[in-house]
């Protein structure tokens, strides 16, 4: 009897499982119409995206935003990519419109120096400042020779007992 | 002493950069577009889509592009003061319903008034992202030769307005009284 109820048990659990299957690809075919058209496409649109900024949750990228804006940019990007612009002109579009601010990584240009050197220079300046320290450290340290007496005191204390003098 | 001051001063420093950068508002991106042609459109009229509405149109006026929608917040709170603006009339203010259902627009206008000349239906936000648009409301102000002068990101406030835009928009009118 128990072995009956079993075996109905797993029938059940593999017909739903069968059932879960076949479902899978009808409930992903929304998700998967976008990226199904061109793959190469879409590859190029994920890398660059990984690259831009969304402008509405400033803290994403332009391939992780759901936020409105990021969906008709990624239309945009998807669009000219299609009409054989190449990475950079699609990125001078976008600066174009929305300034350095939506690259994660910006350009090397005069307003951006102390962005990118500003970290050695600090580090120049702490090498300096460590250099600075550790020669004055060494000079406030005199060089005084060890008399006579200190020389026969040290000896008398570093002499193995035995042989030492008792006072 | 002296071993004390210049930690002081680092200390001092650190404070002013860490109060500037408390004092500005991460979301507002200066604008790559100030001092550059407007970009040119040609979009329906939202009251009559027959009709269409394009930037090129406006040479020879100085005129305020404002980008609203009838899901956006602020533009809602900015709503009165465009109203009393426009009644005013200093300079006129064309809208650009940006993502935005025609109905719920137009619905949006009836209740709450219309202080367009006209507004644009930019559906899909193209011409949202050729003018940089990525919150609304902002707003734009171009001179007569189609340059924006200024653009105001999220909503005007009556300190930008007296501030801001008024002497700018006189400024401009009076230039092409030489």
């Amino acid at each position: 009897m128990a072995r009956g109820i079993n075996k109905l048990r797993r029938a059940y659990l593999l017909l739903s499982l069968l059932l879960l299957f076949f479902s899978a690809p009808a409930l992903n075919a929304k998700e998967a119409q976008s990226t199904a058209d061109d793959p190469v496409i879409e590859a190029r649109l994920r890398k660059l995206s990984q690259e831009l900024r969304c402008l509405v949750c400033q803290n994403e990228t332009l391939a992780d935003s759901r936020a409105d804006l990021a969906d008709d940019l990624r239309r945009e990007i998807r669009e000219q990519m299609k009409a054989g612009k190449s990475d950079q002109e699609i990125i001078a579009f976008l600066t174009q419109r929305y300034g350095d601010f939506v690259l994660y990584r910006p350009p090397v240009k005069p307003t951006t120096y102390l962005l990118w050197f500003g970290p050695f220079l600090l580090l120049i300046g702490g090498l300096f400042v460590l250099y600075r320290y550790v020669k004055q450290r060494r000079d406030s340290i005199s060089d005084s020779p060890l008399s006579a007496a200190d020389h026969r005191r040290a000896a008398q204390l570093l002499a193995p007992a035995s042989e030492k003098e008792v006072p | 002493m002296g071993r004390y001051l210049i930690p002081l001063v680092l200390f001092l420093v650190l404070v002013i950069f860490l109060a500037i950068g408390l004092g500005r508002d991460p979301h507002e991106v200066p604008s790559p577009l100030i001092n550059k042609a407007a970009p040119g459109f040609q979009l329906p009229q939202l009251k009559d889509p027959s009709k269409s509405f394009s930037a090129e149109h406006m040479r020879g006026k100085v005129w305020l592009l404002n980008v609203w929608a009838s899901w956006c917040v602020s533009c809602r709170e900015e709503h009165p003061l465009l109203l009393a603006y426009s009644s005013a009339g200093a300079v006129p203010i064309y809208g650009l319903n940006y993502k935005d259902k025609r109905e719920d627009a137009l619905a949006w206008l009836g209740d709450l008034g219309d202080p367009y000349v006209l507004s644009a239906s930019d559906t899909d936000g193209r011409v949202g992202i050729d003018y940089g648009v990525y919150g609304a409301p902002e707003t734009y102000l171009i001179d007569r030769n189609g340059v924006i002068r200024f653009k105001q990101i999220g909503a005007v406030t009556p300190d930008i307005w007296e501030k801001r835009i008024l002497p700018l928009v006189k400024e401009l009118n009076g230039q092409g009284n030489k």
